[in-house]
């Protein structure tokens, strides 16, 4: 579903090259963990995939589904299936949540030469959701992430993913922030989503969360380029020895 | 929300040339000469059929206005104004002042049709009614269509051609006509209030306005009177080289409520146009008045050629005790804007309020705001104010906010928000407070955002292409202001802003 080949990326503003020959594949069905230290590049490929123009991509590819994505803006990134659960959710003010979902939902579906959504079904798919991820309907109304504490925007965002039902959904650290009770939440969340047609990035520093969403696979990330790929005991492995060993024997 | 896809429709299928009301009508005019002069005013009086202290009043105004000098103070930049090269009265031949529907040149109702303007009581009547899918969410139905009745006055150029519901307004005691008609049928009225709010010595536009003012309209709310519906006036500038010269006069008696809407928009021409206004308001002991306006004059081209300079004096004075005055503006057209929508709050515990979205784009330029002048014990006014800047143009927010020393226990609340879109534009706050009672308490906020590169990518990530992300995010922004509007007109506010940002994103 994702293959991303030989990627190099820098910052359009001063140039810093941030990825540096990086390779990837997530198969459909298949949930990736990539980890790594901070300023490894983690946020920066999760930018990259979801087509932010801050980011140059100077070499390689980004595949998806066998086609490049690299032209695409990220509205037709989304459109294609490409969901990003922000580490950093911005807040829209005066925008209500509920009517930004609408406005979402609607324009994937126009781009798909859909029909929009009749008000009754809209709402019943958003207190479905809502209600899956014990979140209160009343705080839909609220514009979207303004005063949201760092639990509830979390959640809001995997509301979303849930509503949009992308294909390949990119999580960046969406444990962050996150008591236990959310965690598990937030996890269950995005567990339900598994899906053989679907792929899930989990972008995260700790194997906390992954006890909760076990990873088919696990993926090291340093210096811009994947040293160390596994499945999900090098996560654990991780975790008690840290990433200076791994690092080692990439050096 | 409907009203966003609906911006983002209406931006898609509009060209780089978005003005939509930019068309002229060829209708043969009746017009004055070319130039300004006594008898050229001599000329307006008779036209109008006005009675002789009408025509001192103009005469008196024009002599002192002569001997005023064009303001410059404020933020906008233009060539000097011949005030020689402007015609001052131009009116359809076939309706040279309001008649009922049925005697209407059929070309000139061909044209508020065309504008959106319901000037068919019978239809209204019938309701035709635009009703959004019910929905049990609140957030939702916020902008479903509710079928309103609206009286409107039609001004076109010079006069007001018809006046719709005024027999039904009538049985409630309410006078809903053209100011000139007034002038006519209820003179005792008119002497008594004309330039009680603005006195012709005002200030250079308000001067020039008192002594060659053509038409505009004239509400009288009678004492206990809730106005049964919605009054709204519609300004068209049509003819070429001709100053529209509007002058409006509501007066709510006491423990009175009136809602009134102005609209206007104008041909695209390559030449500037001037638009001086001047609106009195006056309201007694618990009298309302909610006066919304709708501004969309051609803004001009995408170059900067051509578009209305808006000159406006409006003022309402809170005259009597508990009385209020609510100002709501969506100022989305005109080459320049000039207009301090204000309140004297002279009655005791009198608020005021300003609520306002200026839009500008291209090579606008907007000096706008408001003056809270707190003369009465406990009286209170709010403001609220958004800009936002796109393109080149300017965006300016001046406001006054003064106590007298006898206005005990003064309030007032300032909100000033701009939002720039792009990085060649620019928003300016201008902020004045006086306040000569130590009980006062004014409080001011202002802030100066860019819709920032990751607001947009946010939005964009859920699928939402750019133009339409823009609208969502400058719709919330204003979201406080058009939530004052009456709701019949909240959705054509949305839209209009929608698509006066068109382009807005390079």
């Amino acid at each position: 579903m994702l293959e991303i080949k030989n990627l190099h990326a820098r910052i359009v503003d001063d140039g810093t090259e941030i990825i540096r020959g990086l390779n990837l594949t997530v198969k459909a069905g298949e949930v990736a963990a990539i980890m790594g230290p901070n300023g490894s590049g983690k946020s920066t490929l999760s930018y990259i995939l979801a087509g932010r123009e801050d980011y140059e991509v100077t070499e390689g590819d980004i595949l998806y589904n066998g086609q490049s994505i690299l032209e695409m803006d990220p509205a037709e990134r989304a459109t294609a299936g490409i969901f990003l659960a922000f580490q950093y959710p911005m807040e829209i003010p005066g925008v209500a949540t509920m009517e930004f979902l609408k406005v979402a939902m609607n324009e994937q579906r126009k781009a798909r030469g859909e029909e929009p959504l009749k008000v009754p079904e809209f709402l019943k798919r958003v207190k479905e959701a809502a209600a899956s991820l014990s979140m209160d309907i009343n705080m839909l109304k609220r514009p979207l992430n303004v005063g949201f504490s760092g639990g509830e925007k979390k959640r809001a965002e995997i509301l979303q993913m849930k509503l949009l039902e992308p294909k390949l959904c990119v999580l960046d650290e969406t444990d962050s922030g996150l008591d236990i009770d959310a965690l598990k939440i937030v996890s269950d969340g995005v567990n339900a989503l598994r899906s053989p047609d679907r792929a899930i990035v989990v972008i995260t520093h700790y194997q906390r969360l992954l006890e909760h969403i076990v990873p088919d696979s696990v993926h090291v990330l340093y210096k811009g380029q994947v040293i160390k790929s596994g499945d999900k005991s090098l996560a654990l492995d991780l975790e008690a020895n840290g990433y200076a060993g791994v690092i080692g024997e990439a050096a | 929300m409907p009203a966003v896809q609906e911006t983002i429709d209406r931006v898609r299928k509009i060209d780089v040339d978005q003005y939509k009301y930019g068309f002229q009508t060829e209708i043969e005019m009746d017009k004055a000469p070319k130039g300004l002069s006594e008898d050229i005013i001599r000329f307006i009086s008779a036209k109008k059929d006005e009675p002789d202290w009408m025509l001192e009043w103009r005469l008196e105004a024009y002599r002192r206005w002569l001997t005023l000098e064009e303001p410059t103070w404020a933020r906008v930049h233009y060539p000097k104004i011949d005030f020689q090269d402007i015609y001052y009265y131009a009116a359809p031949k076939s309706t040279p002042g309001p008649k009922s529907l049925s005697e209407v040149d059929p070309e000139l109702l061909k044209v508020y049709e065309k504008l959106g303007i319901p000037l068919k009581e019978q239809e209204i009547l019938a309701g035709v009614q635009k009703t959004d899918a019910a929905s049990e969410d609140e957030e939702i139905s916020d902008n479903v269509y509710k079928s309103g009745r609206v009286a409107v006055d039609a001004v076109f150029d010079s006069v007001s051609v018809v006046t719709t519901f005024k027999e039904e307004l009538a049985k409630a005691g309410v006078i809903f006509c053209s100011i000139s008609e007034a002038i006519r049928e209820h003179p005792e009225l008119v002497k008594k209030y004309l330039g009680s709010v603005v006195p012709t010595s005002d200030n250079f536009y308000a001067t020039l306005n008192s002594a060659v003012f053509t038409d505009g309209s004239f509400v009288f709310v009678p004492k206990g009177v809730r106005c049964p519906m919605e009054l709204s006036t519609y300004f068209r500038i049509n003819e070429k080289n001709t100053g529209q010269f509007e002058r409006t006069l509501i007066i709510a008696e006491e423990g009175a409520y009136v809602s009134y809407l102005e609209g206007c928009t104008a041909p695209q021409r390559d030449e500037n146009q001037l638009h001086a206004a001047v609106v009195e308001l006056v309201a007694l002991d618990d009298a309302e008045i909610k006066y919304s306006t709708v501004q969309n004059w051609y803004p001009g081209d995408a170059e900067g050629k051509g578009g209305i300079y808006n000159f406006v004096t409006k003022r309402g004075d809170c005259r009597g005790d508990r009385s209020k005055i609510s100002w709501t503006q969506v100022e989305t057209g005109s080459a320049i804007t000039w207009k301090y929508p204000s309140c004297i709050l002279r009655g005791d515990d009198s608020s005021g309020e300003f609520y306002s979205i200026a839009v500008s784009n291209g090579y606008q330029q907007v000096d706008s705001g408001t003056k809270m002048i707190h003369l009465g014990k406990n009286t209170s006014s709010r403001i609220i104010s958004k800009g936002i800047a796109a393109g080149f143009s300017q965006n300016t927010y001046r406001g006054q906010v003064s106590a007298h020393r006898k206005a005990a226990n003064a309030r007032n609340f300032t909100n000033c928000d701009s939002l720039l879109i792009g990085d060649q534009c620019g928003a300016h706050t201008v902020p004045y407070m006086e306040a000569k009672n130590a009980t006062a308490k004014f409080e001011h906020e202002a802030t100066t955002s860019k819709i920032s590169e990751d607001q947009k990518f946010y939005v964009m990530q859920r699928g939402i292409p750019e133009e339409e992300a823009i609208a969502l995010i400058v719709n919330g922004f204003v979201k406080d202001v058009i939530q004052q509007l009456p709701m019949e007109f909240a959705v054509e506010a949305q839209k209009l802003i929608g698509i006066s940002l068109e382009g807005s994103v390079g």
